[in-house]
């Protein structure tokens, strides 16, 4: 097998991943959420092992993983913020809290803090929209967000 | 859409879910797997010799995939780019296949028509548009959620009498419909009878349902600015109308929120969304301008303000707020002069400050 600069238990636990699909194709963007579950991100190299192992061409898998916004190639922090930019949330004033969490944390550029604890982003209407402005960390939906808010929900993360 | 395999002989279904919605996923997948236990779904369904199953396919973050060809090029495990029609998915589809593809609430009608009577379903709605509509009401009301509602209710019913009416009495402005690619309906039409040709001919449309209303506090302008980042974003690519198009309207947005707008902006505005309606390969692209053209249509007024009067009326747009310091009003706490990020504040504490800008 050719050399990878990954994580090789994380590749092997890809691996075995991709071995188990029964049907490949149209497996793509399943082992994309895989593998960006496994490294947290996509490095090049990962997507060059499943190209390979679907046997399909790099550029493909390139094409796709680029094309999502689902998918990222650069490392994330800890935890995951993400902040909906939806129209639900912006008119109620998403915007004011994606900078206020953006000022709590210090992040002038980019959207990592720099102790690599926090990652911010924004999505676009994650279904609560009766609840905007929202803000979602790891999965878990913060509703009715207001400014003064902001610091209590990173505080949770903090410890 | 066991039913739709049955009515047209196909054994499997996907179901195409946004990863945003983990929460409708986790259910479905109970849902669905509680249909298998029951023998609605699989093999030999209720002991007859039909079977169907679904699987469930789950986005990655594409507004596009919601067109019917990029939806089935993300399915595929491909980029969620459309394709041109024709051919349509019903001759050429998944996997290469004639595909049958619908919304969720269009199969949700299905049931209820076979058990009521094709009679009792028309008898609800208008001449054209039949049944119900489920629209997601949001924004400054002061009840959210969704609302089933029969077509051909006016937009006045579902906001003051569903939704309660706008949040702190404020005077409502304009509701948008649709989602990203509808328009903006201002007050006056307010009593319209909805279905789908009228919302057509205001300029917008019933696209997701989505239905967010504003009021006073925002500014137009931003707002089409706003869905004009979210179509950029999410223009795949492929036809230039809508890659740059889209892209050279919302460098225009911009000139304008940020005071250095002129005249000539709003007629090119006007054009490149025409042009972009026109020549885009689909969906997202032929209705990308429709925020930009009802408001520009409805409310010009607001245009007009940030391009001739450099202000924002609803003041929204900051670059167009002008500050000034009521002297019988300060007290000296000091409190702007050091928030301000340059510094043209000044004075003593608790004597009157005064607002000098060192350029002018
Ligand atoms: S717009 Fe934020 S949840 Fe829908």
């Amino acid at each position: 097998m050719a050399k990878y600069d990954v994580d090789e238990v994380k590749l092997r636990q890809l691996e075995e991943y991709i071995d188990s699909l029964e049907q490949k194709e149209g497996a793509l963007i399943g082992v994309l959420y895989k593998a960006q579950e496994i490294f947290g991100y996509l490095p090049k190299d990962v997507q060059l092992f499943i190209a390979r192992k679907l046997g399909i061409t790099a550029a493909k898998v390139y094409g796709v993983a680029t094309f999502y916004s689902y998918f990222t190639m650069e490392p994330r922090g800890k935890h995951v913020i993400n902040v909906c930019m939806g129209t639900a949330c912006f008119v109620k004033g998403a915007d004011k809290i994606l900078e206020e969490i953006k000022k709590e944390l210090d992040i002038k550029e980019g959207n990592m803090s720099k102790d690599g604890l926090f990652t911010v982003d924004t999505l676009r209407c994650v279904g609560a929209c009766g609840l905007a402005p929202v803000v979602m960390v790891d999965g878990k939906v913060y509703g009715r967000v207001k400014i003064e808010d902001v610091k209590g929900i990173l505080d949770e993360y903090r410890e | 859409m066991a039913i739709a395999g049955y009515a047209i002989g196909a054994q499997f279904g996907y179901i195409y879910v946004r990863a945003e919605y983990p929460l409708a996923i986790h259910r479905l997948r109970i849902a669905i797997n509680q249909a298998r236990d029951l023998g609605l779904l699989g093999k030999n369904i209720l002991g007859t010799n039909f079977s169907f199953d679904v699987e469930i396919k789950i986005g990655a973050g594409a507004f596009i995939c919601g067109e019917e060809t990029a939806l089935i090029n993300s399915i595929e495990g491909g980029r969620g780019e459309p394709t041109v029609k024709p051919p349509y998915p019903a001759q050429v589809g998944l996997w290469k296949k004639p595909t049958n593809i619908n919304n969720v609430e269009t199969f949700a009608n299905v049931p209820p028509i076979i058990l009521n009577g094709a009679d009792w379903f028309s008898s609800i709605g208008t001449e054209k548009s039949k049944g119900t509509k489920v629209f997601a009401l949001a924004g400054k009301v002061n009840n959210v959620g969704l609302v089933e509602v029969p077509m051909g209710i006016t937009l006045r019913e579902i906001i003051y009498d569903l939704g309660g009416g706008i949040k702190g009495d404020k005077k409502f402005k304009a509701v948008q419909t649709g989602g990203p690619s509808g328009g903006c309906i201002p007050a006056d039409h307010l009593d319209t009878p909805i279905d789908y040709d009228t919302l057509n001919a205001l300029g917008s449309m019933m696209g997701s349902g989505g239905m967010i209303v504003m009021d006073e506090d925002d500014c137009m302008v931003n707002i089409a600015k706003f869905y004009l980042e979210f179509s950029c974003d999410e223009s795949c690519g492929r036809c230039t109308a809508c890659r740059v198009g889209n892209k050279r309207m919302l460098e225009i947005l911009n000139k304008i929120t940020e005071g250095k707008g002129e005249m000539e902006d709003l007629e090119m505005l006007k054009e490149l969304a025409e042009t972009i309606k026109d020549s885009s390969l689909c969906g997202l692209g032929q209705t990308s301008p429709n925020p930009v053209l009802s408001t520009m249509k409805f409310f010009y007024d607001e245009y007009l303000a940030h391009v001739k009067d450099k202000s924002c009326p609803a003041g929204v747009c900051t670059e167009l707020l002008k500050y000034y310091i009521i002297p019988e009003k300060c007290v000296g706490c000091t409190a702007c002069a050091k928030v301000c990020p340059v510094n043209v504040i000044h004075g003593e504490p608790r004597k009157v400050h005064v607002y000098k800008r060192q350029d002018v």
